[in-house]
């Protein structure tokens, strides 16, 4: 490949209805290699309408999109040769097992059967998958699959692999096993195209994220400046007595407008960046208020208060099916529990 | 943003390669089709029990009661019928599993790599029709030991078998289209009981046309399984075939015409 400042994935002005619906009104996207772009968004933000263009499973109404210098829909073969795909659900035969999945995916990359061969091995080695590889793959893990599903990806040894919420449905502990695979992949300098809508996940692996909403590009940047767009640090905290929770913000209504939710008894205060300062008035003005309080705390403003800033709606609102509270509600719930590490990131 | 950049040029492999990808690929999801059918018991009992069952259903249950003027009676009648049900019914797989494998993502993944365009469906196509065509000598070894007789020599005997196996594949052509446009397991099943099932039993495959009324008769003497179906029996039994055998090689031609091109579509479309 030439040019070495071209940017691995490069789309500009990419558009796509489907009938009424305007699933990409036109994105730009530029990714350098061997980095991580985080897409962001709700579900039907358009970020798998973007990914399937990128791999050619989907033509574009407008503008373009090359992948390492290739364009997607006059050279989608090209493209091909040079991306690796795992989607949302483990693309993987069940009836068959690991290595026979990675044999016949590797067939189908025109190993010859000796390297085909060899190569499933190496992958299910690399993905802990060595003991599983002659059980049929309907009796995998839900994480399991997806690391098989990820492996098939690799086959060709992708210079550019994109996957779309590879995560998602999985448990917390496969979850972070999948992020490990991911880091190490990036560390061997594949350009990694993610879409997601776990904000923590972005934070952890994506070098630059972007955040899609309706089929816009609305926000773009690293996790650091994305969350100083969202209004800089907050400090927080509870009160177990709820009866005293509006004498509480009360009492801290000099550092900024504060909001109190009488009944979790939370209460935040968006304070800009005066960070520690802040802090130390909110102890102060608690203390001479006789108000106890419990997780006191600084926090740096975390990507789901940006994306409630950009978008005016919570990250997994769309989702909500479950009835759990989330977006703000959420994160009021974990407050006790995660104090301590906010204070960690605030200093 | 970066206007500067442009595309790369792109070297194509060779159209020779390329033609020896589609053979290799389209043997690649042959034989992973084939493993994937030895693999689940429920698809052995789909194409082997099922079809057996029938031969001896209608043989033993419904023969009885249907009077024809074949040579060797009942059995030799419904012989050549049963082996173009199921070759029809066979299918029915053919939908099932496109449409399973374009909901789980598998079909976007193969599209998404350097492999063969058109080896997905021919390898589907392939694989479903070396497993009817093992279907048909099992149902027809069955037929043997219930009394079944070819009557009019080797030759013939295997056109029968290669012409159920044709119409088969024409069969699953359609199926295929259906799987790869609807999309999901079990609206493609529904679908296909609705046309798969009219068109096999509204036909001559298990009773003579003139035993329905005359309204039904209109619509099973002139559809393609009819044609099809009464070559068979020519080839099977002897008897006049000509005019049923090219109006069925019209009606096959006429399909692979229309719903190849469909159903490479479908798959290029898939979503």
């Amino acid at each position: 490949m030439s040019d070495v400042g071209q940017p691995s994935i490069l789309v500009e002005g990419l558009t796509k209805s489907f009938g009424q619906v305007h699933a990409l009104r036109g994105i730009d996207l530029s990714v350098p290699r061997g980095t991580v772009l985080g897409v962001l968004g709700p579900n039907g933000a358009g970020k798998t309408t973007a990914v399937r263009i990128l791999t050619t499973l989907l033509l574009p109404d407008g503008g373009r999109a090359l992948v390492e210098g290739y364009d997607v829909v006059r050279q989608a073969a090209a493209v091909r040769r040079t991306i690796g795909l795992a989607g949302q659900s483990a693309a993987i035969q069940e009836e068959l097992t690991g290595r026979e999945n990675l044999h016949i995916i590797g067939r189908l990359y025109h190993l010859s059967w000796q390297q085909a061969r060899s190569r499933a091995v190496e992958l299910l080695e690399q993905f802990g998958l060595s003991d599983a590889a002659d059980r049929a793959a309907k009796n995998y893990s839900g994480g399991m699959q997806r690391r098989l599903d990820l492996a098939a990806s690799l086959v060709g040894r992708p210079r550019v692999l994109f996957l779309d919420e590879p995560t998602i449905g999985l448990d917390p502990r496969s979850r972070l096993g999948m992020w490990d695979i991911i880091r190490s992949l990036v560390a061997d300098g594949t350009t990694i195209l993610l879409t997601t809508q776990y904000l923590e996940e972005a934070d952890e692996l994506a070098d630059e994220i972007v955040v899609i909403d309706h089929g816009l590009v609305i926000a773009a940047g690293t996790a650091e400046e994305l969350k100083g767009r969202a209004g800089g640090d907050v400090v927080e905290f509870t009160v177990p007595d709820r009866s005293r929770v509006g004498e509480a913000a009360a009492a801290v209504a000099g550092l900024g407008e504060p909001h109190a939710d009488p009944e979790t008894g939370m209460v935040s205060i968006g304070v800009g960046s005066r960070g520690s300062d802040a802090l130390i008035d909110a102890v102060r003005a608690l203390d001479a208020a006789g108000v106890a309080t419990r997780g006191l705390a600084l926090r740096r403003p975390s990507l789901d208060d940006v994306f409630l800033t950009l978008t005016g709606h919570a990250a997994e609102e769309e989702e909500q099916s479950a009835g759990r509270r989330r977006g703000r509600g959420r994160r009021r719930d974990s407050a006790d529990t995660s104090a301590g590490d906010r204070v960690k990131a605030a200093s | 943003m970066t206007a500067l950049a442009h595309p790369v040029e792109a070297e194509q492999p060779s159209l020779r390669v390329r033609a020896g990808w589609a053979v290799t690929d389209t043997l690649t999801i042959t034989r992973r089709n084939l493993l994937v059918w030895l693999r689940v018991p429920a698809f052995l009992a789909f194409t082997v029990v099922q079809p057996v069952i029938f031969v001896l259903m209608f043989r033993y249950v419904f023969g009885g009661a249907i009077r024809v003027a074949s040579t060797g009676g009942y059995v030799d009648f419904l012989m050549p019928g049963i082996v173009g049900q199921t070759a029809a019914f066979a299918t029915f797989a053919t939908a099932i599993a496109l449409a399973q494998e374009l909901k789980k993502g598998v079909i976007d993944r193969l599209r998404s790599m350097p492999m063969a365009r058109s080896a997905v469906l021919a390898g589907r196509l392939v694989a479903d029709t070396g497993r009817m065509l093992v279907t048909i000598l099992i149902i027809i070894a069955v037929g043997y030991a219930v009394g079944f007789r070819f009557h009019n020599g080797v030759g013939p005997a295997i056109a029968m078998i290669a012409l159920g196996t044709v119409f088969g594949l024409a069969i699953a052509c359609i199926s295929a289209f259906t799987g790869l446009a609807i999309g999901d397991e079990e609206s493609v099943q529904a679908f296909g009981l609705i046309w798969i099932f009219p068109l096999t039993f509204l036909s001559s495959a298990f009773v003579p046309i003139s035993s329905m009324p005359g309204w039904l008769q209109a619509f099973a003497n002139n559809q393609p399984v009819t044609y099809v179906i009464d070559a068979m029996r020519g080839l099977a039994l002897g008897g006049p075939i000509e005019s049923s055998l090219w109006k069925s090689l019209v009606w096959l031609a006429g399909i692979f015409v229309v719903f190849i091109p469909l159903a490479v579509r479908a798959y290029r479309r898939a979503s």
